[in-house]
């Protein structure tokens, strides 16, 4: 056989539209040193120039739950499950902290980066990545926090009892990562060219955390008010929140159905979120 | 040669003015003409991108048609006025922005320099920014490492290299920056215009280290430049842009000469102004029998208030705007301060033996008031000098490193 036209292997092609499905993941694979650099950056310049360094990192949820505990637990008297206060609080707030910052990060992630994405091409994904994986630094460094408390509440005897539901904490932790990820891709996409969305979610967040089980446990919303209960329950992160208290402390509302939900849900959102993303990336630089 | 980039029927559209209520309807209105598949109706009523003139429609062609081919390892410029579409171009070849139409075809990596630091993190020390920045141009943490000490030594920075950046003087900023982006292993590097801020030995460095990529290494270098100079120095093909239409690709000096003589023929050998300076004109006579160039320059004008002690100057430039030679009456005691309490009137300047070669100049005029300046008309006239005296012998000058023509000088054996 012999053919006329020598077909040329070219490495990159560029044009207007590209596969909805390529999301260029190999891309992504190929500059993950700059992934682990951009997480490095983040928690390196957060503590700069600071005395306490990484310790602000603790500051923030302790003197949230400190406030909680006071306002919504002893003034307001919200019972929860009959466990120490400060545990429970701090068990919804660390979760939540995590979804609420990756959520909020992610969805102004062109507008932030737009002098960065405007003049060098890397995978776009790479941005979002990087601040799931930087907040899971600031997460772990939460964490950290709580299992101190945790085991001091232990040592004292108080009623709480771990399970063997503990084991589905890596898979709450991605959880929660993919929400907050797959929500702040969505709406970063739209904010690109409207900015509208983005005061939304400035006011709309701390509001969203209302709706999840933060400050009181899904069996008081249930007692309470048995008729909007399924709006705390089709928040995703209701579940992720009561499986995790229900791991570690033993008591609230565990399903199968409820977390079952919970991550087909996070599946759908993560998908939706990074197709739409791979289709923006490509000319937001024009809308930004 | 193999082909390093192919570039077929490259258009891109941008749309002007705010976007704001107005748009979402719009954008509805386009969704709709896609899903039934017809012609997007915001891109048909594109215009050329003028900036000079008002259009009827918000969208313009940044980039229109464009087809051309780059061989690997030939250096590139790409030259043209602003909003020619020089910056668009390498917005779409470093993949930062896609085009609306067509497509180019890329072999190998691509590293692009828009712009110088793009990245760094004013907290993080350069070591700290040379790895970011690196990893960020699509460099290995690896890579880097073994490049570092060369990165460091090629910057000049080393004594701050583990203080943050935010520290650093603009100019140590760019030299890190480039320092990281030179060292890139990849097939094409892109520089956009970004050279301006490093001090001279810094620019020469530079421009020595693309020279090294392309004709030493044998990668492509694409090369976005206002300096003639450079360009054509750097440079062995050009991509002449105006309007986003490709107007002329080949030779380099071909390119700069069509580029520079399209820009020059907007000034003219007559001046008119309605500043202090009316009128200016220049005019070039040829002596045959002395072979000498004459230069005359007149001037009229004409000021509401008295000028004291007038100043008339002049400055000569070639067309890449680097000066040749700038004079006022105040340089020669003869006429240090001949013109006092001036309102208005007409001057000549009589230069009897310009020793400048042949080709087109630009003249600058200057007004002043002892120390005071009153008007500069910049590139107020052209001079186009055709005959030249050194034409006469066989050997012809090289123009690339003369820039003037001593008449009055001898070789003798002592």
């Amino acid at each position: 056989m012999n053919t006329l036209t020598t077909q040329e292997n070219w490495d990159i092609e560029i044009t207007a539209k590209n596969n909805l499905l390529d999301l260029k993941l190999r891309d992504v694979w190929q500059y993950r040193d700059l992934l682990l650099l951009l997480v490095r950056r983040d928690f390196v310049s957060f503590y700069k120039q600071t005395i306490l360094g990484p310790i602000w990192f603790f500051v923030q949820p302790a003197i949230t739950i400190l406030f909680y505990t006071l306002v919504f637990g002893n003034l307001a008297g919200i019972p929860v499950d009959g466990l120490p206060k400060p545990l429970f609080y701090l068990a919804g707030t660390i979760v939540w902290n995590y979804f609420a910052e990756c959520l909020t990060k992610t969805s102004t992630v062109f507008k932030d980066n737009s002098a960065l994405l405007g003049k060098v091409y890397f995978p776009r994904l790479i941005m979002p990545l990087s601040i799931v994986l930087s907040n899971l630094v600031k997460f772990g460094v939460q964490f950290l926090l709580f299992i101190i408390l945790y085991i001091t509440y232990l040592l004292k005897g108080s009623a709480i009892a771990p399970n063997i539901f503990l084991l589905l904490l890596p898979l709450l932790i991605v959880m929660i990562a993919a929400l907050g990820l797959g929500m702040g891709m969505i709406i970063s996409a739209i904010t690109t060219k409207y900015r509208d969305l983005a005061f939304i979610v400035s006011f709309g967040v701390p509001l969203f955390m209302y709706t999840t089980t933060v400050i009181f446990p899904l069996s008081v919303a249930e007692l309470k008010y048995p008729a909007y209960s399924w709006l705390v329950k089709f928040n995703p992160i209701t579940a992720i929140i009561e499986t995790f208290r229900y791991g570690f402390l033993g008591k609230g509302s565990f399903s199968w159905d409820l977390i079952g939900y919970s991550f087909i849900s996070t599946v759908i959102i993560l998908i939706t979120g990074t197709i739409i993303f791979n289709r923006v990336e490509k000319s937001f630089v024009d809308t930004v | 040669m193999a082909t390093a980039i192919k570039v077929e029927n490259l258009s891109k559209a941008y749309q002007l003015g705010d976007f704001g209520t107005g748009t979402i309807s719009r954008d509805l209105e386009r969704y709709w003409a896609r899903l039934k598949g017809k012609e997007d109706p915001f891109l048909k009523i594109g215009e050329t991108n003028d900036r000079t003139t008002k259009g009827n429609s918000d969208v313009v062609w940044s980039l229109k048609d464009l087809d051309f081919d780059i061989e690997q390892g030939s250096a590139v410029g790409i030259i043209g006025r602003n909003g020619a579409g020089k910056s668009t171009l390498l917005k779409i070849l470093s993949r930062v922005t896609s085009p609306t139409t067509g497509s180019v075809k890329v072999k190998g990596r691509i590293a692009s320099l828009l712009e110088v630091g793009t990245g760094f993190h004013p907290e993080l020390t350069g070591r700290e920014n040379i790895f970011l920045n690196g990893a960020i141009l699509g460099m290995r943490k690896a890579e880097i490492k073994r490049k570092f000490d060369e990165i460091v030594d090629f910057s000049g920075v080393e004594r701050y290299i583990d203080t943050p950046v935010k520290r650093y003087s603009s100019g140590m900023y760019v030299r890190l920056a480039f320092a990281v982006a030179a060292h890139l292993e990849s097939e094409t590097l892109i520089v956009d215009e970004v050279l301006a801020v490093g001090d001279s030995e810094f620019q020469k460095k530079c421009l020595g280290k693309m020279g090294q990529v392309s004709k030493g290494e044998g990668r492509t270098v694409l090369f976005v430049s206002h300096n003639m100079g450079s360009i054509a120095q750097l440079c062995n093909k050009g991509i002449l842009l105006n309007n986003g239409n490709l107007l002329l690709q080949g030779n380099i000096n071909e390119c700069v000469k069509a580029y520079t003589y399209t820009e020059s023929k907007k000034i003219k050998n007559y001046f008119e102004g309605d500043g202090l300076i009316k009128q200016a004109t220049a005019y070039t006579i040829f002596d045959k029998s002395s072979a000498r160039t004459k230069i005359l320059l007149e001037v009229t004008l004409s000021s509401a208030c008295v000028i004291q002690d007038m100043v008339l100057g002049f400055m000569i430039k070639d067309l890449s705007d680097t000066p040749i030679i700038a004079l006022n009456n105040r340089h020669y005691e003869n006429y240090a301060s001949s013109f006092r309490n001036i309102t208005q009137g007409k001057f000549l300047i009589t230069i009897s033996d310009a020793p400048l070669l042949e080709g087109k100049y630009k003249i600058d005029i200057f007004l002043g008031d002892r120390l005071a300046d009153l008007e500069v008309i910049s590139d107020a006239l052209l001079l186009d000098i055709t005959e030249r005296y050194e034409q006469q012998t066989a050997f012809a000058i090289d123009s690339k490193l003369n820039k003037l023509y001593i008449n009055n000088i001898s070789w003798e054996s002592i």
